[in-house]
């Protein structure tokens, strides 16, 4: 129930995009149609996941070291290069899924949810944060909430989509074409996902 | 000299990060939720890209083509290193405040998009005004929607009360806001620009 809990809380109470301001440049970039918002949130949820499981082994080598300084410089590396891994992994092993994500995985090395839900996994205190109450810190629960987020930055960009497919056909005043309006729509998003807060304790 | 000052205003007017190129949008709408907030992530990503800038125009000729990406990211992370230790050693409250932003500071797409686009390319001195103005750029940008975010939803800028208690909108400090207030200030720009 618990873990089910992790779910709830990081896809809607603290939405990655909307209350916790991440991941914001491909969620403003990617999100003109439904389709491609649908592959970028499936490839970031792919990559998020792997990379947390794969930084949070790799702090506990930096703790083990006394080396907790470099942490910034060696997630990004470990990240960027597990982004190309990913990519050359996917092309000889399912062509039909690289189709799918493949444009997509080289604009995820700068997205920073990324490194944000790593840095924000690999410490302790931050997790626990971020979780539902009553939950250990492990790889378990850090893994679980990578997932969740990117499930949670998925549904914030296909539902963003979804409105700026309609969006194209509106008549807006021209100092509001483009970004601003696309911004304004996010805030009212976000207002409304700000309705679940309380939720979860 | 006169090529200098045009690449240092470039920055800070025609080529906004904030307003004109909309780079860096996460920091932007986070960090935001007062003036002094803003005003210290604004200066903290201006150290970084000033100095990636000179190291990164000092190595133009050294790094090969096919790694520079790579190369460029570690010495982005090694400045943002620099930033959060010192940030933790000197200023524990701000660095408190704007926590996970510091390191991210390494994707801000402002930093590498410099590196890329101008330092890669331009003398020493030229790209440490590029990153001067942009950082400034990005400091006014971010100094400004602080302020803006600061005095509707908690009365205040700079911490100095103007608007009363009871007239405050709370949903200017809170996520919300942080889209709606930029949104605002993005338009009115447009419509400053056209003219």
């Amino acid at each position: 129930m618990a873990y089910f809990l992790i779910f709830i809380s990081a896809i809607f109470v603290n939405n990655i995009v909307l209350s916790q301001f991440l991941g914001i440049c491909p969620f403003l970039g990617v999100s003109k149609k439904i389709d491609t918002a649908l592959g970028m949130g499936a490839a970031v949820t792919f990559v998020l996941t792997v990379a947390t499981i794969v930084t949070y082994l790799l702090q506990k080598l930096l703790v083990l070291w006394h080396v907790e300084f470099l942490q910034t410089i060696l997630f990004i590396l470990v990240i960027a290069a597990l982004v190309q891994m990913i990519e050359i992994m996917l092309k000889k092993v399912s062509p039909a899924l690289y189709q799918a994500l493949g444009v997509f995985l080289p604009l995820i090395t700068t997205n920073c949810c990324i490194l944000g839900v790593a840095i924000i996994v690999a410490d302790e205190k931050q997790l626990l944060a971020n979780l539902p109450t009553g939950l250990e810190y492990g790889l378990l629960s850090g893994t679980l909430f990578a997932f969740a987020t990117a499930l949670g930055f998925a549904l914030a960009l296909v539902l963003f989509a979804g409105i700026r497919e309609q969006l194209a056909l509106a008549k807006l005043p021209k100092a509001m074409q483009g970004t601003p309006i696309a911004l304004l729509t996010a805030g009212l998003l976000a207002m409304a996902f700000m309705g679940f807060s309380g939720v979860v304790g | 000299m006169n090529n200098a000052l045009k690449t240092f205003t470039n920055g800070i007017l025609k080529e906004n990060p904030t307003f004109v190129l909309v780079l860096g949008m996460c920091p932007t709408l986070a960090t935001t939720t007062s003036a002094i907030n803003g005003m210290s992530m604004g200066l903290a990503t201006m150290f970084v890209l000033v100095c990636s800038n000179v190291v990164i125009s000092l190595l133009k000729n050294l790094i090969p083509d096919k790694v520079r990406i790579p190369a460029y990211i570690v010495i982005i992370a090694t400045f943002v290193t620099m930033v959060q230790l010192a940030m933790q050693a000197y200023l524990p409250g701000i660095y408190e405040v704007l926590g996970l932003f510091i390191p991210l500071i390494v994707v801000n797409c402002i930093v590498l998009g410099r590196a890329e686009a101008f330092a890669a390319k331009n003398s020493v001195g030229l790209s440490a005004m590029d990153g001067l103005g942009i950082g400034l750029g990005f400091t006014l940008a971010l100094t400004l929607l602080g302020m803006v975010r600061e005095l509707l939803g908690a009365g205040s800028v700079f911490g100095l009360t103007i608007i009363p208690e009871t007239y405050k909108t709370l949903i200017f400090v809170l996520a919300p806001g942080a889209f709606i207030a930029l949104a605002y200030l993005m338009a009115i720009m447009n419509k400053l620009q056209k003219k």
